[in-house]
């Protein structure tokens, strides 16, 4: 089986996070946990079509799952995985060695004076 | 869709400094030197497999795990991936190489590991996911349909 392409699926997870309908339904997910279209429809300022629809391209992107709930209607629950390989290409971006060598260079500096 | 821009996995950054390799690497791997430049307080137990820790003001804390002692040439440890959960068992390998210079030391730093793959159980999970729902999604918007 060919790996998963971090790169694909950190690209989806940003086009996911891009709307903020799909930021509202996750957070309502992550939030309250799972729920279906209808629960969410209720909860959310968005039209129950479109939230059917956000739910799809959130699907596909493996952010949220489909699971049957009671009577026969589908429950939505979030899956954190494609996100956390979305935050280690966040975390690259934030660990600025460049503030830190700074933060070294002053310190030999001072430090070399001190002990002249 | 072709990727653009690569996952970032390998940070590289090299500067001069005018200081003694000693100098810098009593920097980098003692107590009171990564107090000085890194975190706000450290412990470090220095050797292969050995503990360290960072602490800073704002509550983060980083731990560490010794991976090279190699006096005065080379400083490698592993810590967590930041904004990962505390039990992902992934980790980023940090690098530091000092060679001298006429000038004193030129310090490079390499971090690696950010675009490792994720461990096995969400690579089944996430292949499962979405090659089901790709053949599913019409029935899946059907449903919805029929349910709206």
């Amino acid at each position: 089986m060919p790996p998963p392409d971090v790169e694909a699926i950190a690209e989806q997870v940003f086009v996911a996070l891009a709307d903020p309908s799909r930021r509202a339904i996750l957070a309502a997910l992550g939030s309250g946990g799972p729920a279906t279209a209808t629960d969410l429809a209720g909860r959310l300022p968005i039209t129950r079509q479109a939230i059917a629809k956000h739910l799809a391209l959130l699907t596909m992107a493996g952010l949220v799952t489909a699971e049957p709930g009671e009577r026969r209607r589908v429950r939505y629950r979030l899956n954190s995985a494609p996100i956390q390989v979305a935050q280690q290409f966040l975390a690259a971006l934030a660990r600025d060695w460049d503030s830190r060598l700074d933060a070294l260079k002053d310190h030999l500096r001072r430090h070399a004076r001190g002990s002249a | 869709m072709e990727a653009v821009v690569a996952f970032p996995d390998r940070i590289e950054r090299t500067v001069e400094l005018a200081h003694p390799p000693a100098a810098v690497w009593a920097a980098l791997t003692t107590a009171d030197g990564l107090t000085a430049w890194f975190g706000q307080q450290a412990t470090i137990d220095l050797r292969p497999g050995g503990s360290a820790r960072m602490k800073w003001d704002s509550g983060h804390t980083a731990d560490i795990r010794v991976e090279r002692v190699e006096a005065p040439v080379v400083f490698g440890f592993t810590w967590h991936i930041f904004g990962l959960p505390e039990d992902d068992p992934r980790r980023t390998y940090v690098e530091f190489t000092l060679e001298p210079t006429a000038a004193g030391t030129r310090l490079t730093v390499v971090e690696s590991g950010f675009a490792q793959l994720p461990d096995d159980a969400y690579r089944t999970a996430y292949d499962g996911n979405t090659r089901g729902w790709a053949s599913e999604l019409g029935e899946l918007a059907d449903y919805l349909d029929a349910a709206a």
